[in-house]
């Protein structure tokens, strides 16, 4: 169900997009289905009864199956026509429209006016959230979705108000008269206004001190409470993080990720969405700050965990959007080795599928020709994030598709960055054969003079020491090296064995055995 | 399953009469269009009072970003200067990710990113001529010099434990009496120790550092966190 990042529908071409009822002959927005009406009802009875598990299983399966059946290519029954089967409840209807238009972008091209409307709805869901005594409780995977759907649909909006080129008459006036539908602020204050509300960031600080519990229970409230603020709060931090980067605003977004611990399981592991999410756009954003280890290493683990887990997620709805973000994300990895090669830190699994995927073209990248370039770019195209111009459209001048605009832009100064360090991979390969070699030598080998050496080398040091979060510098350097007056002398970074963990995880398994052992009765 | 409180959202804001500092604005209210005057504001005063806060400027070309129309230029420039002066931290190309490539096609910005780019290659001469060039740019902000400078000195010390003297002059943009005085301060506060090359001048001894000493380099990566340990105590008792 979730829509992280699916593809954009195909652009409406010259034709105005016809309106959904005529998408398919037939769809009576009012006939509701005997299925459907057993399906709110039971849901709505279910969400009265803060019954989660059932309210999981219908949403999860019997939204998919029914969606599946009666709903491949027409949208669900209007809101007004399921309305009286359950009680005309406000909250309710809010919740059963945030799934109808999450179907309908999922299956058919929603038009403006429903991209408006379906803003509305969002925000009349979000105020009642914010400002309302909500009870409920529902299960994450749910509110995962209408965070990660709600940035979707802000993105989505954002590529189709650029493609201005084909615009209608209707369709400019309607833009400038509902200039507030998907606006930037709106939807950054939103994201803000629920983090803040909500009071996350405070609560993981509290359970950090045990005075609060929060990941223990996933986020659920077991004392009669409501999840739904708290849990809408947590996940709009990985909103934040998304939004951010998709504006190229890296710093900041992993400035609203961080009061969540990401070196730890959290409830942002609990749904494989979010999982996903927030590690895809935390590694992508310190690619981008140039920490590649730290970029490196999540990436790793949760390339790792895809590989260990997927078969289990055959049959989600997310499995097809699991397998695209698995495969972009080693396209990222990709990258990141190739400028900072520490395969060390790479698991077996992961680096021998990498090499069955990208080996060729890494040994390709490392020449830094045109044609290693291209691979950059390629990667990185077809990796990055969907990035966004957040300004409306000038309607005056004349129309033109600003739509590649954001993307061109962060493409090229990545591509900037890969020249600025096109000479490192050659310094690394001699430093690899020398213990201690001499400026003049080295100019030699390399083909250039010894104050160039000099720059290469000072390049090489400040490409591989990043700058962290708190201003300390760290290294990411494989291989390092120090200048003694004219004389190199060559460092190989050993991995750090790590016996702690080994001998602490040995202890306890010789406890249990030994507790196996005491427990057999020998007659 | 839950009812709406009627409460204007706007209504906490009017209670809030206390002035807030900039830094205060930013942390509370990041996505206000209305803070946008403060911010620039703020740019001038960081300027002038050598003081720099990259998430007050960041957040300021975030609010250019959602209305080009507001955006100054002369701001952007010196936002971009004091980001060069943040080196060796990435703070220039934090900000080039949101500044629109047309304003960046702009003959002042064209400048700057050619002075990032020299300073991000080790390239300190051209930087140094290119710089003189452009006086007008980065003379407008105060400390700049020092800060490249500082810069500089950080990238030698990453890469050098003994630089040659015509090196360092080069990389600080210091020659002749001037750079003996630097050395003079910088042995007496900095720990730097000057020493005789063989026939050919002057050696410069950095201050050793994990990074031009890498045996200093601790390895912590055996500790084991307390929590840890934690875990294994009623066996161990």
């Amino acid at each position: 169900m979730a829509n992280f990042d699916h593809d954009d529908a195909p652009p409406n071409s010259a034709a105005p997009p016809p309106p959904a009822s005529s998408d398919a002959l037939g769809y009576d927005p009012n006939f509701v289905p005997d299925s459907v009406k057993s399906f709110v009802v039971h849901l709505y009875r279910h969400i009265r009864e803060k019954n989660v598990y059932e309210i999981h299983q219908m949403y999860e399966t019997s939204f998919q199956t029914l969606s599946e059946r009666l709903f491949k290519d027409t949208p669900w029954p209007s809101v007004d026509a399921v309305a009286h089967y359950v009680d005309n409840d406000h909250v309710f209807c809010l919740l059963y429209r945030e799934m109808w238009f999450r179907h309908l972008y999922a299956r058919l091209s929603p038009t403006l006016k429903q991209r408006i409307d379906s803003w509305d709805n969002y925000c009349s869901l979000f105020q009642v959230v914010l400002h309302g005594v909500v009870n409920m409780q529902l299960p994450n995977q749910w509110l995962w979705d209408m965070v990660d759907e709600f940035v979707y649909q802000f993105q989505s909006f954002c590529q189709y108000r650029a493609k201005m080129k084909n615009k209608t008459e209707q369709e400019i006036a309607l833009l400038t008269q509902f200039d507030q539908a998907w606006n930037v602020y709106g939807v950054l204050n939103f994201l803000q206004a629920l983090v803040e509300k909500s009071m996350i960031v405070q609560i993981l600080e509290q359970e950090k001190e045990g005075l609060e519990q929060f990941t223990s229970t996933d986020g659920y409230d077991y004392n009669g409470g409501s999840n739904v603020l708290k849990v809408l709060g947590y996940f709009s931090m990985v909103g934040l993080l998304r939004v951010h980067c998709l504006l190229g605003d890296y710093h900041t977004g992993l400035k609203c990720l961080q009061p969540i611990d990401i070196s730890q399981q959290g409830v942002y592991t609990s749904v494989i969405g979010s999982h996903i999410t927030t590690i895809y756009h935390y590694g992508f954003a310190n690619l981008m700050l140039r920490r590649y280890v730290e970029a490196i290493r999540e990436f790793n683990k949760i390339l790792l965990y895809i590989y260990k887990t997927k078969q289990y997620h055959q049959k989600s709805p997310q499995y097809e959007q699991i397998l695209k973000k698995n495969e972009q994300m080693y396209a990222l990895l990709a990258i990141c080795l190739s400028l900072c090669p520490q395969v060390k830190l790479v698991e077996e699994t992961v680096n021998s599928q990498l090499r069955e995927k990208y080996g060729e073209k890494m040994i390709r990248m490392q020449r830094y020709d045109d044609e290693a370039f291209a691979i950059y770019d390629e990667l990185f195209s077809y990796a990055c994030p969907k990035f966004i111009t957040p300004s409306a459209p000038s309607f005056e001048e004349p129309l033109v598709n600003y739509n590649q605009d954001a993307y061109r832009l962060q493409l090229k100064l990545f591509l900037y960055e890969v020249k600025q360090q096109q000479l490192l991979s050659g310094v690394r390969t001699f430093l690899k054969v020398y213990s201690t070699i001499s400026l003049g030598k080295l100019a030699n080998y390399m083909e250039v003079d010894e104050p160039t050496l000099r720059t290469i080398l000072m390049t090489y040091k400040h490409k591989t020491h990043a700058v962290d979060g708190d201003g300390k510098i760290i290294s990411n350097a494989d291989l390092d090296f120090y200048i003694d007056d004219d004389m190199i002398h060559v460092v190989e970074s050993r991995p750090a064995k790590r016996y702690g963990d080994y001998f602490l995880r040995q202890i306890v398994k010789l406890e249990g055995v030994i507790n196996d052992v005491d427990r057999i009765k020998l007659e | 399953m839950g009812r709406e409180v009627v409460q204007p959202p706007q209504q906490q804001q009017q209670q809030q009469t206390v002035p807030y500092t900039v830094e205060q604005l930013v942390a509370v209210n990041p996505y206000n269009p209305d803070i946008l005057p403060d911010l620039e504001n703020y740019v001038n005063e960081q300027v002038s009072s050598q003081t720099y806060s990259l998430d007050a400027n960041l957040c300021l070309l975030r609010l250019y970003q959602f209305e080009p129309e507001r955006m100054s230029t002369q701001i952007v420039a010196r936002i971009l200067v004091k980001a060069l002066m943040a080196m060796p931290a990435p703070d220039f190309s934090l900000c080039l990710f949101l500044i629109p490539e047309r304003v960046q096609m702009e003959e002042q910005f064209k400048t700057l990113i050619v002075l990032s780019h020299y300073l991000e290659t080790g390239r300190f001469r051209q930087f140094w001529d290119e710089a003189a060039k452009s006086r007008h740019i980065v003379e407008a902000v105060p400390g700049f010099e020092q800060a490249i400078q500082a810069y500089a000195i950080h990238v030698l010390s990453l890469t050098y434990q003994k630089v040659p003297r015509p090196v360092l002059a080069e990389a600080i943009n210091i020659e002749g009496l001037s750079l003996d005085k630097f050395l003079e301060h910088q042995v007496a506060n900095c720990g730097w120790i000057l020493e005789k090359g063989h026939g050919r001048g002057q050696l410069i001894v950095l201050p050793r550092s994990e990074f031009n000493h890498p045996e200093l380099k601790k390895n912590n990566a055996d500790g084991i966190p307390f929590d840890h340990i934690a875990r294994i105590f009623p066996i161990l008792g």
